[in-house]
């Protein structure tokens, strides 16, 4: 009967050793775990999207609701000229129309493992699970949300009067991209953030400044100066524009940036991965019931 | 089945010891430089020894499990239970000590953790099972057994936050116990629910057992443990008293509650200087008292004014931190009338009826619901066992006759 159960003759054990003086072996266990929770996540991912859309009306199309709202403002005031700013290379209603877009599928990846980590305390102290599945279950959620934001994206570019072209194939990558880098930035703050309810508390102000901080409402300015380091030292940037060049078909890419910062990100996950394997038994032990 | 492999070992537990911190804000800083010791991946210098606020949950305990048996886990609130089933579960480091454990580990804990209400019967069984560890194609098909145990079939597509707090734990404990592991975890898990399905899940986990899982169970009902368990390690204080059989495990544990200081039960009686004070509680000789025999208590205090149709109230409350019963003149229609100055009570209790242990006595008096003084500790008192009778388990001793009949004729069954 008991056969079936591959983990049979596995011992597992539990001693006051710090994971990290074994790298191998925790290494080895956060990839099993990775592959092992990789249908809890899927299933995590649709448990809490469906509950989301469970008790509404509208249902799914809530997700395609609020981006659509927002595109109908910025499509109104681009043809009623009420903003418009010449320096930029696209229309500005369209600049900060979809860079807000991509803005929001960032903050809302970055938001997720703390949420979801503080959202499952009561199954993290009592159960064990692979708890990766939680971060990859909120890259999944950020990804379907990311994706519905796409789609409304695509439906008004025709609306926006500019012409992409070919180069449209190339945005799912960018979301992606805005999704691993949210992952990434949320990853490394919960540990803490588990601990103290200020970083929580605190996350959308920083996020905030952080856009100002990003070519999102603010154009890149041509001219050298602090404003010009800032925004281009910033590895948001690269992903922003990049993905808005190829949305729209106006302004340049920055491939090799972009590439080495989503490389980058992809090292950084697997040390936010680490990090939060590791703090998990602290956490639990400091978590409320 | 199996037979070849029953005494296989599936747990070890080596000198294991755990501290707590009593103080919220200390807790997190000291969570904060552990997390900091834990990624610089250097053994925390102090791990052996308390820091301010600190306090032993578990210490230097130690005991196994082999296959097909079960180790129940018995003491006080606070006795450390929980917390070493929760490092056997791996989800808290031991500070000191070593915990091996083979294949899956299930555990019958938080029952419905990861329910979301929103959702039916049937997706939060996908859902849980997933939690669990079971796959998509394990979850299928075990999914009509699933739902057959738990008995909620007509339910099984409502939302489960229209289901009661039994159906939460039936459908909880249906999934929790189709996961089929090596090591089964069990804590209070059949606390709610009715006795139908209580003994259903005390069948559950028996079958369990004969195929081969351990189970480690903790419990505070005496009945199930003893239906349950065929070994048990007796914890007091984080301490372990010792790893016996059921019957030496409960004299232990009645012993250890015997030596505790009642200053340990919860603080939820309550002191309150009145009008009316009681101040000494003595005994004639009927003491010491025993079950089921007579018992006078003789109470004396101090009126500072005339009080009129004031109820006398006293609670007998064990060691668990529980009023067993209560004495009540009000109650049964009697007033009493104080004049200013000393008194004296006599109260007789016809047949005590505590179970023997351990009881401490709080009173005083109210008028219409008014409190006009109470005293949380008036005395402290040990029942002692009726004489030629043994009292399994309970907190009220019950005596009774019975009777055998055969062919419609009654005889009194002999001694």
């Amino acid at each position: 009967m008991r056969a079936g159960n591959s983990e049979q003759e596995q011992w597992v054990e539990y001693t006051p050793e710090p994971l990290l003086q074994h790298p191998r072996a925790l290494a080895r266990a956060l990839a099993r775990d990775l592959w092992r929770g990789r249908e809890l996540a899927w299933r995590l991912a649709v448990r809490d999207l469906s509950a989301q859309y469970r008790q509404t009306a509208l249902g799914v199309l809530w997700a395609f609701v609020v981006p659509l709202a927002n595109t109908l403002v910025w499509v109104f005031l681009g043809s009623s000229g009420v903003v418009a700013t010449a320096a930029a290379p696209l229309p500005y209603p369209v600049y900060v129309f979809t860079g807000t877009m991509l803005w929001s599928i960032f903050v809302d990846a970055a938001n997720s493992p703390l949420r979801l980590t503080t959202n499952a305390a009561p199954m993290l102290s009592k159960i064990n699970f692979p708890r990766e599945a939680l971060i990859v279950s909120g890259m999944l959620q950020a990804l379907f949300h990311g994706v519905s934001k796409l789609v409304v994206l695509l439906l008004a570019v025709p609306l926006l009067e500019v012409n992409p072209g070919t180069s449209l194939l190339l945005v799912p990558l960018g979301v992606l991209a805005l999704v691993l880098a949210g992952t990434v930035v949320g990853l490394l703050v919960t540990p803490l953030g588990m601990l103290y309810g200020d970083v929580g508390k605190s996350f959308p102000l920083v996020t905030q400044f952080l856009m100002y901080l990003s070519p999102v409402v603010f154009v890149m300015p041509a001219t050298p100066g602090w404003a010009a380091t800032v925004l281009s030292s910033n590895p948001l940037t690269p992903l922003l524009v990049s993905t808005r060049s190829w949305l729209t078909g106006t302004g340049d890419a920055m491939p090799a940036y972009f590439a080495a910062v989503v490389l980058a990100a992809l090292v950084v996950l697997v040390v936010g991965l680490t990090a939060y394997r590791v703090a998990m038994p602290i956490l639990i032990e400091r978590m409320r019931g | 089945m199996r037979a070849s492999a029953m005494n296989d070992t599936l747990v070890t537990v080596e000198d294991v010891s755990k501290k707590f911190c009593r103080s919220l804000k200390r807790s997190l800083w000291y969570g904060l430089r552990d997390l900091g010791s834990e990624f610089a991946g250097r053994r925390r210098s102090h791990r052996e020894r308390l820091r301010t606020d600190e306090f032993w949950a578990v210490r230097n305990v130690g005991f196994s499990l082999a296959r097909g048996e079960c180790v129940g886990l018995i003491g006080h609130n606070g006795s450390g239970k929980t917390t070493l089933l929760r490092m056997l579960n791996g989800l808290v480091q031991p500070d000191a000590g070593r915990i091996a454990l083979r294949g899956r580990v299930g555990a019958l804990i938080a029952l419905g953790a990861g329910f979301n209400p929103v959702l039916s019967g049937r997706e939060n069984i996908f859902v849980n099972a997933a939690v669990l560890g079971l796959g998509r194609a394990e979850v299928a098909r075990r999914f009509d057994e699933i739902v057959e145990f738990s008995g909620l079939a007509e339910f099984i597509d409502a939302p489960v936050q229209h289901y009661s707090s039994g159906m939460y734990v039936r459908l909880g404990f249906s999934i929790a116990a189709h996961v089929e592991p090596d090591v089964l975890l069990v804590d209070e898990a059949l606390a709610v629910g009715d006795l139908a399905f209580v003994i259903k899940c005390m069948n559950k986990v028996a079958e369990l057992r004969r195929n081969g899982t351990g189970v480690i169970f903790v419990s505070h009902n005496e009945l199930q443990m003893r239906a349950a368990a065929n070994r048990c390690v007796v914890l007091d204080h984080g301490r372990m008293l010792g790893d016996v059989d059921v019957e030496a495990a409960f004299r232990l544990y009645a012993e250890a509650r015997a030596n505790r200081p009642f200053a340990m039960t919860p603080a939820i009686g309550f002191a309150h200087e009145g009008p009316l004070r009681l101040e000494a509680l003595a005994a004639d000789s009927t003491y010491p008292p025993t079950a089921l025999a007579p018992l006078r208590l003789l109470l004396r205090g101090l009126a500072e004014r005339d009080a009129d149709g004031v109820s006398l109230e006293l609670r007998i409350w064990n060691a668990d931190g529980q009023v067993v019963t209560a004495i009540d003149s009000g109650g049964q229609g009697q007033l009493l009338d104080l004049a200013p100055g000393r008194f004296e009570l006599e109260v007789d209790i016809d047949a005590l009826s505590l179970a023997p242990g351990p009881y401490r006595i709080a009173g005083g008096f109210r008028r219409n619901g008014e409190v006009l003084g109470w005293v949380r500790d008036l005395a402290h008192i040990d029942v002692a066992a009726p004489p030629g009778m043994k009292v399994a388990a309970g907190v009220c001793v019950t005596p009774a006759r019975i009777a055998i009949r055969h062919d419609g004729a009654a005889r009194e069954a002999s001694a």
